[in-house]
């Protein structure tokens, strides 16, 4: 039966229009272009990137922190629609979950673009390699698969048993669900005392990462989600429920606020008294010894973020589903800049002697980064078009034989 | 300079073992020779059988044991987990692709630290002139990668010099540049990035310069080191006679070890280290100067091939005003012991917990 459901499941997937095709045909370029500089990163070395012993951490570790925070994210649906029993959320709790499942693969991969020897990653596994319970990277890498394993059980549980029309078992299943809420937050902590718990580097030394970084989490998230389900309502035959979305924009907007909120607390703190600490600040606003490669990204995520929170608290925009997902990608982009770069490389300037240097990412690193990114959208669409198709109803075991339709049909129905 | 101090290639893998010549000068010697008699012996057997091993490896045809050696290496344990068996195939292996690799013997000594040795450092700021001789005696003795692209090129001490004066009365009245905060004005304090840190990219006619003084660092070989307790494979770890080391094949290149140490003191070799084969120093130690690969990450161990046997660091042998001072600081008669006594003594960033046993002392 688990058989006939994965097929079922691909089945459906692989039927689609020139539009889709057109769209998994881009992505696949992408991914080519990336596991080609995948392997000239393992022949050459690193040294075809724009990291250096000063700044060792750049694009890769960036993209990465925001993408748990992305996976993360997807409890802003679990939560409303298994804690509060919210309607509409209930009806589309597994997209999320397909999402979270998508964002922390592109985290796997961004791992395995960031090591210098991703072929002894086995050295971290236990038992045929050495686990250290004191290294953040490990905590981190444990979280990660746990959420995965969660999300992909949950998330497929539901799915079979819509196929199945058998219901879950809920003794088992509702634990599950608690258990994945708690450990959505987990996985953001452990990335944020990842950075954090290094006093080498005064920027990230301080206690506020964790609830920033989650706070950043639940508006990059489900800002995200609003313009996945707002896409999905228009090209799919499935409905998502107005109270939904507007739930999901309530919630970006104030996650938002909190977020701009802290941004503004460490500035006012590191400023006030000024010390050598604030460099990797000041670096980052205002640039340091006549270096500024980050400025003007720091102010226009700023811009995005400000702009997105008062369109947001505009209730004419936030109401409109037409205009929501203008804000919503504001947001997006102004976090992905501010918790990415913004966070990662002022870090590392100045250097912990005091060398001021920059950090330029390569044509290698940004292939690999859109790769990365494009991967993930691959497996996005593929989980969340068989998701649908089985809330749909169309996937579904024995009502109808599986049409057997040819790889390249023209259309959804 | 360095290439006459260093020992001939045989030294300390040649049937007869190093610690049966008398140690040249270091203190760690002393501890050293107090081991007993059953210990010596048992350890100049392996040496010498490994040796031996290390020769017939030298007859097998060269491609095909590069490739058969580098395939095992892929497979070996984390050093520390070795057997004694393991270690000594691990050693071999090594000995093997390096030979082949330099052309010419190649030796990788497996001592384990002696009991009684906790070793020590202790650098006379007052004495530096920034001649940076340990820093080039360094690379040559430990085998860092000496290309000419940027990442190539990796120097494991950093000689800082500061400005001298920054504390002139002509400056005291001068307040400090606008731009640095909220107040204006008040206390003089220049701004930041040129007093607590120096610039080691320095190029003058001569040293010392007047106007300068000079802070070389290094790896602080911390008790409490911050690098080893994010190292998520435990690749790097303190040795039992003090040096923090790593397996650097067992290192995952993940860099966190350089996000945590506050010294500046690891290096990443973003590729494959650039190491001429007559610039190589044959005489290597497994946790020590072997040469790395590429996407490891490397930094100072107190040049665990000469000081297992007694002998200084290269940086010390070469400095030229004595600045340098290394010894056992379990011994109170070891020169270490003694500055730690007598003088005014700091160490860096000791706000942070680190414990680095590498200390600073002036006159």
């Amino acid at each position: 039966m688990p058989v006939r459901f994965a097929v079922d499941y691909l089945r459906y997937v692989l039927k689609g229009g020139a539009a889709f095709y057109a769209w998994m045909g881009v992505l696949a370029v992408l991914i080519a272009g990336m596991l080609y500089v995948y392997w000239l990163q393992n022949t050459e070395g690193l040294i075809v990137t724009g990291l250096t012993s000063q700044i060792h951490d750049g694009l890769y570790l960036a993209n990465l922190v925001f993408l748990v925070g992305v996976a993360a994210g997807a409890v802003t649906i679990v939560f409303p629609a298994y804690v509060y029993h919210h309607e509409g959320m209930h009806k589309v709790t597994v997209l999320g979950e397909m999402l979270a499942i998508s964002a922390v693969i592109m985290v796997m991969m961004f791992v395995f673009a960031h090591m210098g020897r991703p072929d002894r990653l086995w050295h971290m596994i236990p038992v045929i390699g050495i686990y250290s319970f004191s290294s953040m990277l490990g905590w981190d890498v444990l979280v990660l698969n746990g959420y995965l394993f969660l999300n992909v059980v949950v998330g497929f549980w539901f799915l079979y048993s819509k196929y199945t029309g058998v219901p879950v078992n809920r003794r088992v299943f509702m634990p599950l669900v608690y258990v994945s809420i708690v450990w959505a937050l987990s996985i953001h902590t452990v990335t944020a005392f990842l950075l954090a718990v290094n006093p080498a580097r005064p920027m990230w030394f301080h206690s506020m990462m964790p609830i920033r970084f989650i706070a950043t989490a639940f508006a990059a998230g489900p800002a995200l989600i609003v313009v996945a389900f707002l896409l999905i309502r228009r090209t799919t035959r499935f409905w998502i429920d107005d109270s939904a979305i507007r739930l999901l924009a309530t919630i970006v907007t104030w996650c938002l606020g909190i977020a701009l909120f802290l941004t503004l607390s460490e500035i006012v703190i590191e400023f006030y008294s000024r010390t050598e600490h604030a460099n990797g600040l000041y670096y980052l606003m205002f640039g340091l010894h006549g270096l500024t490669g980050l400025v003007p990204w720091f102010w226009s995520a700023v811009v995005l973020m400000v702009a997105a929170f008062v369109l947001l608290l505009t209730p004419a925009v936030r109401a409109d589903v037409k205009r929501l997902p203008i804000p919503c990608l504001m947001a997006f982009a102004g976090i992905w800049i501010e918790k990415g770069m913004g966070l990662i490389v002022p870090g590392f300037i100045p250097s912990p002697i005091g060398e001021v240097t920059e950090y330029h990412p390569t044509f290698v690193e940004v292939l690999m980064t859109l790769g990365i990114w494009a991967f993930g959208f691959f497996i996005l669409t593929i989980l969340l078009k068989g998701a649908i198709g089985v809330l749909l109803g169309e996937v579904r075991s024995g009502a109808h034989p599986a049409p057997a339709a040819p790889i390249a049909a023209p259309a959804v129905h | 300079m360095t290439r006459e101090a260093t020992p001939p290639a045989d030294a300390c893998g040649a049937p007869g073992p190093a610690d049966a010549v008398p140690p040249a000068s270091a203190d760690p010697s002393k501890a050293y020779r107090k081991r007993t008699r059953r210990e010596f012996l048992r350890s100049g057997g392996m040496l010498s059988l490994s040796s031996l091993m290390g020769t017939a490896a030298l007859m097998v045809p060269e491609g095909d044991a590069k490739a058969a050696t580098e395939w095992a290496e892929h497979f070996q344990k984390n050093y520390r987990l070795m057997t004694p068996q393991e270690k000594a195939e691990a050693r071999l292996r090594l000995e093997r692709r390096h030979s082949a690799e330099y052309g010419k013997k190649v030796t990788v000594d497996t001592t384990d630290a002696q009991p009684g040795v906790l070793m020590g450092y202790a650098l006379n700021v007052r004495k530096c002139i920034g001649c940076r001789r340990c820093v080039k005696a360094c690379v040559e003795e430990n085998n860092q990668s000496r290309g000419e692209r940027p990442g190539e090129r990796i120097e494991w001490i950093q000689v800082l010099r500061m400005e001298r004066g920054e504390f002139k009365r002509e400056k005291m009245d001068q307040g400090y540049p606008e731009g640095l905060g909220i107040q204006v004005g008040g206390n003089a304090y220049t701004p930041a990035g040129t007093v607590l840190e120096g610039q080691y990219h320095y190029a003058p006619e001569a040293v010392p310069e007047k106007d300068a003084t000079y802070m070389p660092i290094a790896c602080m070989q911390c008790e409490k080191p911050p690098c080893v307790k994010v190292c998520p494979v435990r690749t790097t770890y303190r040795e039992a006679d003090g040096p923090v080391v790593i397996d650097y094949n067992w290192c995952i290149g993940c860099r966190m070890c350089m996000g945590a140490c506050p010294y500046w003191a690891r290096r990443m070799n973003v590729t494959s280290p650039v190491l001429p084969k007559d610039q190589m120093n044959p005489v290597t130690h497994y946790l020590g100067n072997r040469p790395r690969m590429r996407g490891v990450v490397e930094k100072c161990h107190w040049c665990l091939q000469r000081t297992r046997h007694g002998r200084y660091p290269a940086c010390v042998e070469v400095c030229p005003v004595g600045a340098r001072k290394f010894g056992n600081l379990l011994d109170p008669d070891s020169e270490v012991s003694k500055v730690l006594e007598r003088k005014n003594v700091f160490r860096l960033k000791a706000e942070l917990n680190t414990f680095p046993k590498f200390f600073y002392f002036y006159d």
